[in-house]
């Protein structure tokens, strides 16, 4: 036994130098914004008239599909509302940290031929796998009391010790039981992609199961370890049991990893891997065909994440205008106007929040091609037969097309949920147009992009830039009082609000001639320049 | 018939000058040699030759058409092989020979099988499980398998094993036997002397030698060991002669091929015993210009 853990700490303080950076950041981040969400919520809503109206726009199947049962809305306090809309997301973005980091340091070490060094110096079998994992227990321990005393430090009524250090434990111990999770993938799968992608399969299962479980079957809920870490009712009754067994459980699964470990060659896999294609498929065989398939995952997701975000918009526009009755900051952010109802408003500006962030999918996919300029791989393309229009040309096209199918998509999530939540419900065309107008907005930043990468690729990031200042002026403008000409630089604040307005041909009709201007400069940039090595 | 021809091509990058005047040409059925020392620019040039990068002065033709504007109609005759061959870590090694096959024109399925077999390459396993060689045979069967006129071969062999590049070796024979033009810029000097039939040599950015392997050779030294009755000297004194070793009253030395003639009247006025010349192989030459820029860049004080 100690011969298979020897070198075991020194790997440890290895890890922790390689990680010195990044975890501080994570754990920052992170108690940070769990202690800011219960001030703000503690400040917004101080009567408990305004937390009863809050609890009852939380009753709807959608919104316990997406956040789960909330407990304790009889009686909605601050700690009963953190639990019920805080506790699961934080808890996901614990696991994806745990994720990350297992596998980092496991597989993607094995894969890269770093372990092999180690193994070969007088290290324990099992150092490396024992060095992670306690790396990964001690940074979830230490989140887990940072925020528990963070939340209790705040002072709030209903957030108890017990309840905020349950609330620390929880979220810990969801982190380390997907950290032993990782952990068993590593020794399945022979890479590191593997990994990370069977981890988040159980991720999805488990948010779904419980998602199905919460709305009508509750075995299914007991199924999920997220339903698990839910059952313990945080900040409400407090039970510690689910949290225990999770941890107990979580032991089992990484002592099973570390016997997996110890059992397997160093970089083998214990699942078989199959043997790819031999050829390659017709629709493969093109630029435009070449980068679907290698964006191919990442754009459904994205799909996949786009419609659901609609959707959990359009969950909550049932009784929405009694709840923005109720709101003073609601009320100064959109700036009611009359002959309007607030929905209306609310809509419109999600209208344009939903378009900003299916401009992100469509920009990643464009900035796809400066990637793989850097990494050497448009050489391949470009010793042959295929023109630099044409390279461009589908990355371009391929960006539009992205842009259209997310906004189509949130769009049509939007109005999916939001008849299942409103009595009334909504015109389909109506919300479908009133997102489809802001393609225009979301082409210039495209355009932008493709005239940088034509004229000064090294600059590829003045997109995320140009996205990140249109949403933090069209999202916060109003509320922080901007003046006007600020969000005049953002293309998004230029598109008609065509639930509350008429159609406007102008602006829409300049965005889309600077949005040709910008194309055709960079197209023109892009044959005149060096591909970088 | 001149397939490609490089003249006076010059490249900045910023103030820094990587390629200062290259000129070169590659005749039709003929395999060049591209030789020098990392960072000489090779690369460069085989990437302006691809109209990937556009020379600041100077031009190109391959085929009689300019490499940078009428890049797309030059590169269907072309098959390219870059040094690091960089791949998609998601798609089989077959998938991206058929990609590049596909995306130059012209497929030979029979020819792709063949050589698949030949190279030993799984074609089945995704990019990112493939080992530097294993990369390179997928870019060489993509290459060799694609009818091209021209094919431009950037260091392809510098993660094969010694079978593999034999193999190679062979292809790169058909190829000329067929007719076709090579370009190969290699660090494995036995193999550009047996496969090339002319040789340029490149040093930061310049082309300082070029010529059939004929013409270099008589431009080079000659390897000298030599006995004789009576002790020679002076030998270090006279011109054309280098880097002399006595060992056991043995001496070997270099000495310049122009000066050869007089050398040998030089060395049999002392009785000889013994005497074996070695011709000169790339290497030397290579190596002359090599250490004779390192020597130049630490200090200037060589005497050449």
């Amino acid at each position: 036994m100690r011969s298979t853990r020897k070198g075991t700490a020194i790997l440890l303080r290895f890890l922790v130098k390689r990680d010195r950076v990044r975890i501080p950041v994570f754990v920052l981040a992170l108690v940070l914004i769990t202690c800011m969400t219960a001030m703000a919520l503690s400040n917004l809503y101080s009567t408990s008239e305004s937390r009863q109206i809050m609890a009852e726009t939380m009753v709807n199947p959608a919104m316990t599909a997406m956040l789960g049962k909330g407990y304790g809305l009889d009686n909605y306090t601050i700690g009963a509302m953190m639990a019920h809309q805080m506790l699961l997301f934080t808890a996901i973005a614990m696991t994806i940290m745990n994720i990350l980091l297992v596998a980092r340091h496991t597989r993607a070490d094995e894969e890269e031929g770093r372990i092999e060094l180690i193994r070969s110096l007088p290290t324990g079998r099992l150092a490396n796998l024992y060095a992670t994992l306690t790396l990964a227990g001690f940074t979830n321990l230490f989140i887990g009391i940072l925020t528990g005393l963070g939340l209790f430090s705040l002072g709030i009524e209903s957030i108890n010790l017990e309840g905020s250090l349950l609330y620390g434990t929880a979220i810990g111990v969801t982190g380390f039981f997907f950290a032993t999770i990782t952990a068993i993938f590593a020794q399945l799968s022979e890479n590191a992609r593997g990994t990370i992608g069977f981890s988040f399969t159980v991720l999805g299962v488990s948010y779904l199961l419980r998602a199905i479980g919460d709305i009508g079957n509750e075995a299914m809920s007991m199924a999920s370890p997220l339903g698990w870490i839910l059952s313990s009712e945080v900040l409400v009754t407090n039970k510690w049991w689910p949290i225990i067994i999770t941890f107990i459980v979580s032991l089992l699964i990484m002592i099973t990893a570390c016997v997996l470990y110890s059992r397997r060659d160093l970089g083998a896999g214990l699942l078989p891997t199959r043997p790819g294609k031999r050829t390659a498929s017709a629709s493969l065989l093109s630029p435009f065909g070449l980068s679907l398939r290698l964006q191919r995952t990442g754009l459904i997701s994205w799909a996949i994440g786009m419609f659901l975000l609609g959707a959990s918009y359009g969950s909550v526009l049932g009784d929405l205008d009694s709840f923005f009755v109720e709101n003073d900051m609601f009320q100064q952010l959109l700036n009611p106007e009359n002959g309007h109802s607030l929905t209306e408003q609310f809509l419109t500006m999600i209208m344009s929040i939903l378009a900003m962030i299916s401009s992100i999918p469509a920009l990643m996919s464009v900035n796809k091609l400066i990637a793989e300029e850097k990494k050497g791989r448009i050489d391949h393309l470009l010793s042959k037969k295929v023109s630099r229009n044409r390279l461009l040309g589908s990355a371009f096209l391929l960006s539009i097309i992205t842009s259209l199918i997310m906004v189509s998509l949130t769009a049509i999530g939007l109005w999916t949920a939001g008849n299942m939540s409103m009595e009334n419900g909504l015109d389909l065309w109506n919300v479908y147009s009133a997102a489809l107008v802001y393609l225009p907005a979301v082409w210039l930043v495209i355009g932008l992009v493709i005239l940088v990468i034509g004229i000064f690729p090294r600059a590829s990031i003045v997109g995320w830039i140009y996205l990140m200042y249109s949403f933090i002026v069209v999202y916060l403008g109003n509320l922080l009082e901007f003046p006007k000409w600020l969000s005049g630089i953002s293309p998004y604040g230029h598109i008609p609000e065509l639930l509350i307005e008429e159609m406007r041909y102008l602006p829409v009709s300049i965005l889309f001639l600077l949005v040709i201007l910008f194309v055709i400069t960079g197209f023109i940039g892009y044959n005149k320049r060096d591909i970088q090595a | 018939m001149t397939i490609l021809k490089a003249n006076n091509v010059t490249k900045y990058f910023g103030k820094f000058t990587a390629l200062d005047g290259i000129d070169m040409q590659v005749n039709e059925g003929e395999v060049f040699g591209f030789i020098g020392p990392n960072g000489a620019g090779k690369s460069t040039t085989i990437r302006i030759l691809l109209g990937i990068l556009k020379a600041s002065e100077g031009s190109v033709k391959i085929f009689g058409k300019d490499a940078w504007k009428d890049a797309v109609a030059i590169h269907e005759r072309i098959a390219y092989v870059p040094g690091d061959v960089n791949l998609w870590a998601n798609l089989t090694g077959g998938e991206v020979i058929d990609l590049f096959t596909k995306l130059r024109g012209k497929v030979d399925k029979g020819r792709r099988e063949k050589l698949i077999e030949r190279f030993e390459l799984d074609p089945t396993k995704k990019c990112r499980t493939y080992s530097k060689g294993n990369r390179q045979k997928v870019a060489l069967v993509a290459a060799f398998a694609s009818k091209a006129d021209l094919y431009i071969l950037d260091e392809p062999t510098s993660g094969l094993d010694p079978l593999m590049e034999r193999v190679f070796q062979e292809c790169v024979l058909e190829a000329k036997d067929a007719g076709k033009s090579v370009l190969l810029s290699s660090h494995i000097l036995s193999e550009v002397e047996r496969l090339c039939d002319r040789v340029g040599i490149i040093r930061q950015g310049k082309i300082i030698e070029t010529g059939s392997m004929a013409e270099l050779r008589h431009l080079t030294r000659t390897n000298l060991i030599v006995q004789t009755k009576q002790p020679m000297s002076g030998l270090g004194q006279m011109a054309g002669v280098h880097d002399v070793e006595e060992k056991e009253g043995v001496l070997s030395f270099q000495v310049d091929s122009e000066k050869l003639d007089e050398m040998i009247r030089y060395i049999s006025s002392f009785g000889i015993l013994k005497l074996e010349s070695a011709p000169p192989n790339l290497e030397d030459l290579f190596m002359r210009h090599y250490e004779g820029s390192r020597v130049d860049t630490e200090g200037g004080n060589h005497n050449a």
